[in-house]
């Protein structure tokens, strides 16, 4: 069939991962994972919203303790999720659970996490889309998109003239490649997020002098998932 | 990968090579990697696989539902205890070898999806055991493990290898494929055989439906990991004797493909027909509902 991405041996034989669910399990700790890393840090507070089939199979899955793992880090082959949420309290990390209804629009795998660490807290939507891939649907009020199969920049400033030039300078300054890049805002003259994706790893030094902008209020290099 | 069984066998032939070498060379040149980090990358894989099967036998593993496990160690057990199987001493152990990986699936284990989780036994399964009974290097068996990716990769680009798009048959039928191909070339069978070992086990696995209880990948897909090893077993066996299917292999995947498309939703992993929706079926689905929603989610 045209169109369809080239099949690798290892998209056959593999991931290596821990049951019972690619979409309900893997595809969860990969979510945890994004969530941890919009957030920057380890949560202390995760307040994890499941909607649809994450809601109604979840614990038959483990993708509570799958989001869970995820949130500590770990990846899709971890044998420590199905003790992610003994670990989670051991590393006082504060989880609870609840049902949402995240509209009939929501990916059926859907979960809303709020998380809250050091006086930050986010809202973070993703959901689960089979075959363990992800995407992050929502941060805060932005609806916006990205999959954590590149490596990627996250910058939420104030939505004004220039912020794009000033961005891309630094791209060039470290001799970036930007693969794709998308502007995500909620009312004119407000704020956006913009995201940029790229080929290679994104420097620290980068995030921070992207972070010296006045008018940047966070930014953060989500890493990509590579298990 | 390759579009067709026919173009993957050809190349073969023509080239005087073993099909692991074809697909190898192909993943190569796919992926750019050295081909020592694509070998090692399935030795991996063959290590983990070897891990599930092996965890699933040592003592009985539950799932978190409560519905299914302990059967993979049952069985073990019995034949340990002198029992005579009529399955023989081959394909009793693919059995049970088979049904361990998916309780361990199940039990939040690691395992290797192949192609999937719901029917990650099937390949280890069967080639575990004929590596215990022939005596195979665990060099065989990596190279084995290619031979069936690359039958799986034409499954996954003509038909589909997801419950979801294409039923049970998608699953455990190419799971149950993948392993006839590989083990007709462990045997000593042609590329051709193997291609017939193909066609062979995916007709006797057409319309095969996903209804699992509860929407958990346990019932009954522990036990139809041990039907597509036996599956496997009298195709290899057949295709070995030289046998062949009437209609060719990528024929066959393709009229999976198409049965796949027409088969009524209910029987593509929703949960909302066949076992899923006998009697017994729903009891246990909303005892698992009301559990989960009456406790940690509450």
């Amino acid at each position: 069939m045209p169109g369809k991405r080239r099949v690798s041996a290892f998209d056959i034989i593999g991931p290596i991962m821990v049951g019972p669910s690619s979409s309900h399990t893997a595809g969860a700790v990969r979510l945890g994972r994004l969530g941890r890393a919009i957030l920057g840090m380890q949560p202390r507070r995760a307040i994890l919203g499941l909607h649809g089939s994450f809601a109604q199979t979840g614990r038959g899955h483990g993708t509570d303790r799958a989001l869970v793992a995820g949130l500590l880090n770990m990846t899709t082959d971890d044998p420590r999720i199905r003790d992610s949420l003994e670990l989670a309290r051991d590393a006082g990390m504060n989880v609870s659970f609840r049902r949402v209804d995240l509209g009939e629009d929501a990916h059926p795998n859907s979960v809303e996490m709020t998380l809250s660490a050091k006086e930050q807290e986010i809202r973070v939507v993703g959901a689960s889309v089979g075959g363990g891939m992800v995407e992050i649907r929502a941060i805060d009020q932005y609806p916006i998109r990205f999959t954590g199969e590149h490596e990627t920049l996250l910058v939420a400033a104030e939505d004004r003239p220039g912020t794009i030039h000033a961005i891309t300078g630094l791209f060039l300054e470290y001799h970036l490649n930007i693969a794709f890049s998308r502007v995500e805002r909620r009312q004119r003259g407000g704020e956006a997020i913009q995201i940029f994706e790229t080929d290679d790893p994104i420097p620290d030094d980068l995030v921070e002098a992207m972070e010296d902008f006045y008018w940047v209020r966070w930014a953060r290099h989500i890493p990509r998932l590579n298990d | 990968m390759f579009d067709s069984l026919s173009a993957m066998i050809a190349l073969a032939q023509t080239q005087g090579q073993p099909l692991h070498e074809i697909v190898i060379a192909r993943e190569v040149e796919q992926s750019g990697r050295e081909r020592q980090s694509v070998w090692d990358a399935m030795h991996k894989r063959l290590l983990v696989m070897r891990q599930s099967t092996e965890a699933g036998i040592a003592r009985p593993v539950r799932s978190l539902s409560g519905i299914s496990g302990g059967n993979a160690w049952r069985l073990w057990q019995h034949l340990e205890a002198g029992y005579q199987p009529i399955t023989g001493p081959i394909l009793s152990r693919a059995i049970a070898r088979a049904m361990a990986v998916n309780e361990v699936n199940a039990g939040m284990g690691c395992i290797v999806a192949t192609p999937t989780a719901g029917s990650a036994g099937i390949l280890p399964g069967v080639l575990l055991t004929l590596q215990e009974a022939y005596g195979f290097s665990d060099e065989q068996m990596v190279n084995a493990l290619f031979t069936a990716s690359g039958v799986g990769a034409v499954i996954a680009r003509r038909a589909s290898i997801s419950g979801a798009a294409g039923g049970c048959q998608a699953e455990t039928g190419s799971a149950a494929a993948m392993a006839a191909a590989a083990a007709v070339e462990l045997l000593g069978g042609s590329p051709y055989q193997s291609g017939q070992a193909v066609a062979i086990t995916l007709k006797n696995m057409l319309g095969l439906v996903c209804d699992p209880v509860a929407g958990l990948v346990e019932v009954p897909c522990v036990k139809r990991n041990a039907a597509g090893a036996a599956q496997c077993f009298i195709a290899v066996d057949m295709a070995l004797a030289g046998i062949e299917s009437v209609i060719p292999p990528d024929e066959v995947i393709d009229a999976m493909a198409r049965i796949g498309r027409r088969m009524d939703p209910r029987f593509k992993e929703t949960a909302e027909g066949g076992l899923a929706a006998t009697p017994t079926g729903r009891r246990l689905a909303s005892m698992i509902w009301q559990r989960e929603s009456s406790e940690e989610l509450s």
